[in-house]
């Protein structure tokens, strides 16, 4: 590392406020400063899921109080239909892009990468800081969007056009529309920085002795994320400008000939929706998996360290890895079986998501085989890692239908996709976020979460995640369409009622039980109990360093790799683990006398 | 590091796995799935088939990792065992997970192959479902089985498709707000949009294919029950896509074509 971060180390103490907190060339705070903002925006768009949830369990029904919060989108209490098709917008914009996203990857790749391979700093501290900053002018037009006339944008978060592309289409293709659009083209530059920064980072800057398959899986996730986010969002910065084009330039790159609104036919000519489905879906079906694999890298890592017993089958969980984000490449036509794509290509992508079911599978069977006569502590971090396992696994199963191409013939666009995502990807990978919260949170603030409020919140939220989404599975089978405002109006639905009714409620436990997490997060940092370098006795590099560590992580001497990080358990050692510094020579000694 | 107090704890996770488990194989007892009305039935073989594999390794898996938990999170455990790699239980995993997958697979490219790559029967009846801001037509073709040509910009009150008036066939093209179809013919349904994305969704028929604007798409079945039928649109078309349900009418043949016949007729206004 450079001596530059080296003089800085002893400088620390100099360094003003701005230049601690607000312009940050330290890896750790900028991790952090991702972290809390995407809280923030999970505040923001699960509130918007608890407005979805309460319109779908009573349709059409009206809430004085909330006409006070939303005049112009609740007249009388009652919500208008555009004001849902915002909802729905942006709440999965919001969390997939600006929650998960940059929790996981930016949030804990920046605070995790140089601490788990033993590096100072992440190799491009300026580009780092600059790529938080441009994400939050991202944010902030999101947010933004949904305060001007006529709303933010309604067209679903994949932005289907011609409805995202047509003024008229839906009140949210005004303004929103274009709002959505930039604010995305921010949100892709940051990551891309982002994202040059991490592999850059972990291909160049290991200590002594981490060789690439001494990595933790947590990393080689990230890792693996971060490529994946180069390759694929430059399909959706393309599809994003094509799309403004043909709103503001009058191109015509989505939109066919004959388009007929409110008694004209648009000039529009020549162009084919089903183009940008093809570039969404290649970047939005890699992204599904930028947010699962740095939850599962998660998991892997604290089961291990919780069940005191080396991870099962690391060289195939690193293949399981790689594997899984190659495939995401190939499979984005499972999103297309009725778009109208040719369906001998739905033939195709049937085959090869089939095939990426397998090396997830096969990281099931490892977490399961980890957990096998092992001696398990249940803490918060380690029950949310269970909960990622069931979960997955739930959400895995149900992949298996919406992967057979005839089967989505009835299922998509249902609820069922809902659940679905909702299981494997939005769960898994929400339940990262809490795991790794838990877990890290000693290394991140000197303080340890408070474990009751830990649990309890664990407690509230598996239990209605599963009351949430479980059921939600059978309306889908049903035949329930997404995006409904009111699914009332069709006879066959009226009779499934109670069921929403019921799911409804579920969610709001489990957003009101966001706040414990909320509360304990915020109350830990400050008045939590102290923690030490090791509070959970665990091996990773990341736990030699001090809690929290740090400008330069290690102070005077650079760390020097000995071992993987999986040593739990180890024969003939005098503990339970083994940090990776512990050479084998020492281990020896230790036997000796 | 807290000494592991789990055994209450785990009692309920495991106690949660198991009800999670027994609560997923009960709850399809019900019959979930539309009743089917056309002969789609490879479909729905296919659903439980793949219902009953995936729900014993769901019942399975999620009880394993129950009994897992309770088993091995005591306190007065031993030393856990040092176990970091079996190649060979790794392959064997591997190698049957990947058959039933495979197998399932097949079955899944044979239905889809079935269902979406056959040319529709040579007897099949022609109609053609149109998807509009918020509503569904549909239009029959002429007595010589013709649709006529359309063009946007001829699109007024009286002619809510724009049907080309020197197309011959024009005239006796039939528009109606309702669908009507008899009940055991094989029918083609051509779909189109006049304005953004729909998708035309038969639950009972186990029938779904997105309207496209610029493009006109056929999916084929064929009704196998009498009765009406609500159609969904299933992909998001703007703020009214909730109220964008059509009807469909499956009748016997004669119904069928008396209906026709009469909404043939010129009716004044």
């Amino acid at each position: 590392m450079s001596e530059a971060v080296l003089t800085e180390t002893h400088t620390e103490h100099k360094l003003s406020f701005f230049r601690r907190y607000i312009w940050s060339y330290d890896h750790k705070v900028i991790g952090l400063q991702y972290l809390i903002t995407s809280l923030f925006v999970a505040a923001i768009a699960g509130t918007l899921a608890m407005l979805i949830r309460l319109e779908l369990a009573w349709p059409g029904h009206s809430w004085p109080l909330l006409e006070k919060i939303f005049p112009n989108a609740m007249p009388n209490g009652v919500m208008l239909p555009e004001f849902y098709t915002a909802l729905f917008t942006m709440h999965g914009t919001l969390m997939i892009f600006f929650f998960l996203s940059l929790a996981l990857v930016a949030g804990f790749g920046n605070f995790l990468i140089p601490l788990q391979i033993g590096a100072r700093d992440m190799a491009f501290p300026f580009l780092n800081e600059l790529s938080f900053w441009t994400v939050v002018p991202g944010i902030i037009i999101m947010v933004f969007s949904m305060f001007i006339e006529n709303g933010a944008a309604g067209a679903g978060w994949m932005s289907y056009p011609p409805l995202s592309a047509i003024a008229q289409a839906v009140p949210g293709s005004q303004v929103g529309q274009t709002l959505w659009i930039i604010g995305m083209v921010f949100f892709i530059a940051s990551f891309t920085m982002g994202g040059i920064n991490f592999v850059t980072t972990i291909l160049n800057c290991r200590a002594k002795g981490m060789t690439f398959f001494r990595m933790p899986l947590t990393t080689w996730a990230i890792f693996t994320a971060a490529i994946l986010g180069i390759l694929a969002f430059p399909a959706l910065t393309a599809g994003a400008i094509m799309l403004l084009f043909d709103r503001h330039f009058g191109t015509s790159f989505f939109l066919p000939s004959g388009l007929y609104f409110g008694d004209k036919v648009l000039p529009h000519h020549g162009g084919v929706p089903l183009l940008w489905q093809h570039l969404f879906w290649f970047l939005g079906h890699p992204e599904v998996y930028i947010l699962m694999l740095p939850s599962m890298g998660f998991t892997s890592d604290i089961l291990s360290t919780f069940c005191r017993k080396p991870i099962f089958g690391y060289a195939a969980m690193v293949v399981a890895i790689w594997a899984i984000g190659v495939l995401s490449f190939l499979v984005w036509g499972h999103h297309m079986f009725v778009s109208g794509m040719n369906p001998y290509l739905g033939a195709f992508f049937l085959v090869n998501t089939i095939v990426i079911a397998l090396p997830s599978a096969v990281k099931v069977y490892n977490w399961l085989t980890t957990l096998w006569r092992s001696r398990l502590h249940l803490t918060t971090a380690s029950l949310f890692a269970i909960g990622i396992v069931s979960i997955f696994v739930t959400g895995g199963l149900s992949g298996i239908f919406l992967a057979l191409s005839p089967l989505d013939i009835h299922l998509h666009d249902t609820m069922f996709v809902v659940a679905h995502f909702h299981f494997i990807m939005a769960g898994a990978a929400l339940f990262g976020v809490f795991a790794g919260t838990a877990y890290w949170f000693p290394k991140m603030f000197g303080r340890l979460l408070n474990e009751k409020l830990g649990k309890l919140h664990f407690w509230l939220t598996f239990l209605t995640y599963y009351g949430v989404f479980f059921p939600m599975q059978y309306l889908g089978i049903h035949g329930m369409m997404r995006r409904l405002y009111d699914p009332t109006r069709y006879d066959y639905l009226k009779p499934l009622q109670p069921i929403n009714v019921f799911i409804t409620i579920c969610a709001f436990i489990l957003g009101a039980a966001q706040l414990i997490f909320m509360f304990n997060f915020f109350w830990s940092m400050w008045k939590g109990e102290k923690a030490d370098k090791n509070p959970w006795h665990a091996n990773g590099l990341e736990w030699t360093a001090s809690s929290p560590p740090p400008h330069g992580n290690w102070g005077d001497k650079d760390p020097v790799v000995y071992r993987w990080p999986y040593d739990y358990s180890y024969p003939g050692a005098p503990k339970d683990y083994l940090p990776q510094t512990i050479p084998e020579e020492e281990i020896k000694f230790a036997q000796k006398y | 590091m807290s000494k592991p107090k789990g055994s209450k704890e785990a009692f309920f996770l495991a106690f949660f796995f198991i009800c999670l488990a027994v609560f997923g194989a009960l709850s399809f007892f019900k019959p979930w799935l539309p009743k089917l009305a056309s002969d789609r039935t490879g479909i729905d073989r296919l659903f439980h088939t793949t219902l009953i594999m995936t729900g014993v390794v769901f019942v399975s898996v999620q009880s394993i990792v129950g009994y897992f938990i309770w088993r091995f999170s005591k306190e007065k455990n031993e030393k856990a065992l040092y176990h970091p790699h079996d190649t060979k239980l790794e392959i064997t995993w591997t190698v049957v997970t990947a058959i039933f997958l495979f197998a399932l697979g097949g079955w899944g490219f044979k239905e889809w192959r079935s269902t979406m790559l056959q040319p529709p029967p040579k007897n099949a009846i022609m109609v053609e479902a149109i998807g509009q801001q918020f509503a569904w037509s549909f239009r029959y073709p002429s007595a010589t089985g013709m649709f006529a040509k359309v063009d946007p910009n001829l699109i007024s009150y009286k002619n809510p498709l724009g049907l080309d008036p020197k197309d011959e066939s024009s005239k006796d093209n039939l528009y109606t707000k309702e669908l009507y179809l008899p009940v055991n013919q094989p029918v083609v349904v051509r779909i189109r949009a006049m304005d953004v994305l729909h998708s035309f969704f038969l639950p009972n028929f186990r029938v779904k294919q997105d309207a496209v604007p610029g493009m006109t798409i056929s999916t084929s079945f064929t009704p196998t029950q009498i009765g009406d039928f609500e159609i969904g649109c299933a992909q998001l078309c703007g703020a009214g896509h909730y109220t964008m349900r059509g009807m469909l009418h499956v009748m016997s043949v004669e119904d069928y074509q008396k209906k026709l016949d009469e909404l043939r007729k010129p009716t004044k206004g």
